[in-house]
């Protein structure tokens, strides 16, 4: 029964990453498939929006501000906001710049971000980063919580602790995957929207005439620099959801971009660039992947050790690790090269593999 | 007529050319012989300088051959084209504007093996201006210089042809004779010129045939003269005198 | 007045900042010189550095196993060029090549992925701990140490910083003559200028990209043996640490210019170093912490101001 609870576990955590991971690709989808914009600095966005969550939701902290100990969704509405206000600032400053420029300017926002995030210890505790981050759902069994309003209204302290230690240990886990999932679909169901109103049809005007709309007095820059800050304010969301989900973030490793930047744009590619749910299923798809392969490939190592017992486990386990990237790196290119639509084309055409302009 | 006994150097055959899936060139028709300049001219759009590049293997030739001397070099990239033994002046971006004069004329020569050296000394005979400026970048001279430089390095090569762009476009009427008679030393030295020109009335006066271009096609073929004295062609680009 | 500025000044800022403003310079020509001529920001660059790099150190090793001497890092360096020119061509062969005709935006992509791809395989062969490659403290130059000292200054610069001006002033002084003299050097100026115009000369534009790619990876390998001398390590991480200098020294000095890059370079690295100086009082003007973020701040100022960069080059 136990085993069949660790798959069940597992299967949601599978969902709730693979959930927030989509989340992101709908954010750079936004930039990226409606806008044209080329985001490397993906990871910037989402530490942003998960350090403003952190910093106002958690409890009192000698190591960093905050203390604040605000509802978690007020965190998580603060976190879009200040993304989306670091889009808007960079996009002001980029936006006009062509891809290869914009690129190199995300990376370098990325970069700024993070050494923000680790020098000043005084506000965010630098590269020991921020622990104890409430976790929708879970934090209601912590008592800096149920021993307050609004937990008090319905039952005192005494009760909600009995009732918590009456459920399962992981009777939150279904709980904050069905919170990423409702959250996914919500935010799937508004940007669908937007692809077919009159703005969504600007912008794919904008995209792919752009001489026309500029022409037609479409005011190109401010659009794009909207298309930004959406994504942007999606990122960070979804960066205050995996804060959630980690309760333990720092500046270097948590936001690696080799890793998140990266990943994210793997999956809108193979996904289907351009299309919100080639975003989605990006997301579910690689991030499966990228999971099942960490498994399958210790899983081999293991197989391998019995054989060969004098084989220093963990080295192989480090360079396995790098393996797996490897592999989703070249499965990149050769989609890039092949299928540069990705599974689920776009319903208009993509940006990818027109002529030369 | 010219007699059409001896070959052309340079032949258009029944050629279908364009970008992609839209057709330019419909069936296009023309020929280079030896010792002439050929002017090709028409209104806007009439793909002059698609037919041109389209020689040049710039465009996708869907139907039709291209001849150099008798041999086939229908769509064959550009940088081989000029080894075969044609030169090309486009009309515009036809200078590297950061390399020195000489440095434009060297790379006019990257295909040639030997004899480097003396080909500049004729090409500084051709343009003596060239010659005082020929350490000077090729982007700060006036336009008539320019040309000078973008048709010299062309013939740094001994081709069999020389294919000319609008080499008149927008230069002032001193530069405009002066480039017209190096047109005409550079058919009497032996290399035919194939000109695309917007000024019909000089071209013509310069050329010994021309071809009339209209909608991608053929319209009217003849000698210099032959063409001038053309109702038709007097109506649409002459001013309408006869 | 040495006492109090100039020793501090021109040993730890000054000299460490020219240093390190000859690496970025040195891998930035490299950027720029594709930027120019393939027209394309190749974020692999870095990379290709870090590998050629640790080609260098593995050299030295199988060199220092067979024959019991340890090779210095530059003449270990000597089999590690061919190596990494034919890792440039082999990536632009089968991973840029075929966006020749596509939109720029696929080729930038394709880059940033083999960014991930060569860095992971480093990381798959060697590891990803930091190998140390020159053991030992490098001690300042006697010779140079006592000679300044006979007219009240003292220069502290170890031997290593002598090499890599040294090597960066040769390879520039060899960048010179290609690039003014030669045929080839010619040519590629000619496609930086225009690829459409090089084609209708005659000029085989594929050959003279393979030029660059070489020209390229030879100075890319040039900047991380020199880092690596400078470190003393070799990290996976030395190639994306170096790739933003190197842009911004790139887009500072004009894209498409070596040689304005190499003033950006010295810039940058001058700037980055000269930034933690405590210019007004006791404390740094800049925390250290923030320096990488120096070259940023300058890339995004150009980009801003002046796109062309101070030696006006390519605007896209």
């Amino acid at each position: 029964m136990d085993e069949l609870t660790g798959y069940f576990l597992y299967f949601l955590s599978l969902l709730t990453v693979g959930g927030i991971y989509a989340i992101i690709a709908l954010g750079l989808n936004v930039q990226w498939g409606f806008a044209g914009l080329f985001n490397v600095g993906i990871a910037g966005f989402v530490a942003v929006g998960a350090y403003t969550y952190a910093l106002l939701t958690t409890a009192n902290s000698t190591f960093h501000y905050g203390g604040l100990e605000l509802p978690l969704a007020v965190g998580a509405f603060a976190a879009m906001i200040t993304s989306g206000l670091v889009a808007g600032i960079v996009g002001l400053i980029c936006i006009r710049l062509r891809s290869d420029y914009l690129a190199i300017a995300t990376i370098g926002i990325a970069e700024i971000i993070k050494l923000i995030l680790k020098n000043e210890t005084d506000v965010t505790n630098g590269p020991r980063g921020i622990n104890k981050i409430p976790r929708a759902w879970e934090h209601l069994t912590e008592e800096r919580f149920y021993t307050n309003a609004p937990m008090t209204w319905i039952a005192d302290a005494t009760t909600w602790q009995s009732f918590f230690a009456s459920l399962p240990r992981w009777w939150w886990q279904p709980m904050f995957a069905l919170t990423v999932l409702v959250s996914l679909y919500i935010i799937y169901r508004a940007l669908e929207q937007a692809r077919v109103s009159p703005w969504g049809r600007m912008m794919t005007a904008i995209r792919e005439r752009e001489p026309a709309a500029r022409a037609a007095g479409k005011n190109v820059t401010n659009r794009r620099i909207e298309a930004f800050i959406v994504g942007a304010v999606i990122m960070g969301f979804a960066g205050a959801l995996f804060a959630q989900h980690l309760r333990l973030i720092d500046p270097t490793n948590t936001f690696d971009p080799a890793k998140m930047t990266f990943l994210v744009w793997v999956m809108l590619i193979i996904g289907g660039s351009g299309n919100n749910r080639g975003a989605m299923l990006g997301g579910f798809l690689i991030w499966f992947i990228w999971s099942a392969s960490e498994l399958v490939i210790n899983g081999g190592i293991d197989l391998f050790r019995t054989f060969f017992t004098t084989v220093d486990v963990g080295i192989l386990r480090t360079r396995a690790g790098f393996l797996r990237m490897l592999l989703i790196g070249l499965a990149l290119q050769f989609i890039l090269q092949r299928y540069p639509n990705g599974i689920l084309p776009e319903a208009r055409p993509a940006a990818s593999g027109n002529p030369k302009k | 007529m010219t007699t059409s006994a001896a070959q052309p150097i340079l032949e258009i055959k029944n050629l279908h050319a364009g970008y992609g899936q839209s057709e330019i060139l419909h069936g296009l028709n023309m020929s280079v012989f030896d010792n002439e300049i050929v002017a090709i001219i028409g209104p806007n759009g009439a793909g002059k300088s698609t037919a041109m590049k389209s020689i040049l293997g710039l465009l996708t030739i869907s139907q039709g051959d291209v001849l150099l001397k008798g041999e086939a070099v229908t769509n064959t990239p550009a940088n081989q084209v000029i080894t075969k033994g044609i030169a090309y002046v486009p009309q515009t971006d036809n200078v590297f504007v950061n390399l020195s004069v000489q440095e434009n004329l060297e790379m006019g020569a990257w295909t040639r093996a030997t004899g480097i050296q003396e080909k500049l000394n004729q090409m500084y005979e051709l343009f003596p201006d060239l010659k005082q400026k020929r350490k000077q970048a090729a982007g700060s001279l006036s336009g008539g210089q320019r040309q000078m430089v973008a048709m010299g390095k062309a013939l740094m090569i001994d081709s069999d042809v020389l294919l000319l762009d609008e080499p008149t476009a927008g230069l002032s009427p001193k530069y405009r004779a002066q480039i017209f008679t190096i047109i005409r030393d550079i058919r009497d030295s032996g290399i035919p010129i194939m000109i695309v020109e917007q000024n019909a009335k000089q071209a013509l006066g310069s050329a010994d045939r021309g071809y009339v271009m209209v909608d991608g096609g053929n319209r009217h073929e003849g000698t210099g003269t032959e063409l001038i004295e053309n109702r038709e062609v007097a109506r649409m680009f002459l001013g309408g005198r006869e | 007045m040495w006492e109090s500025f100039g020793f501090e000044f021109f040993n730890f800022y000054f000299i460490p900042g020219l240093v390190l403003g000859c690496i970025y310079a040195l891998g930035a020509i490299g950027i720029t010189l594709t930027f120019g001529i393939l027209r394309f920001a190749n974020f692999a660059h870095g990379e290709v550095m870090m590998t050629g790099t640790y080609l260098t150190w593995t050299f030295s090793m199988v060199f220092a196993t067979m024959f019991g001497i340890s090779l210095h890092p530059l003449l270990a360096a000597i089999p590690a060029i061919p190596a990494t020119i034919l890792l440039a061509l082999f990536i632009d062969r089968y991973f840029y090549k075929p966006f020749r005709k596509s939109a720029t935006i696929m080729v930038v992509i394709a880059s940033f992925g083999m960014m991930l791809v060569v860095r992971s395989l480093v990381q798959v062969i060697w590891g990803p701990n930091q190998i140390v490659f020159v053991k030992g403290i490098a001690k300042p130059n006697e010779a140079v140490r006592d000679f300044t000292s006979s007219f009240d200054m003292m220069l502290l610069i170890p031997n290593k910083h002598f090499w890599i001006v040294a090597g960066t002033i040769i390879i520039m002084g060899l960048l010179v003559y290609l690039l003014g003299y030669t045929r080839i050097g010619k040519a590629m100026r000619a496609v930086s200028d225009s690829p459409d115009l090089a084609n209708v000369t005659g000029i085989d534009v594929d050959y003279v990209m393979r030029a660059t790619w070489i020209v390229g990876a030879t100075c890319a390998l040039a900047a991380g043996v020199f880092l690596s001398m400078d470190t003393q390590v070799l990290e996976t991480t030395m190639g994306f640490r170096m790739l933003l200098p190197m842009f911004a020294a790139a887009i500072l000095g004009g894209i498409g210019r070596p040689f304005g890059a190499v003033f950006g370079g010295l810039v940058i690295g001058l700037a980055e170093e000269l930034s933690a100086y405590p210019w007004i009082g006791d404390t740094p003007l800049l925390s250290p912490g923030y320096k990488t973020g120096v070259a940023f701040a300058i890339m995004v100022f150009m980009l801003i101001v002046r796109p062309s960069g101070l030696f006006k080059g390519r605007t896209f």
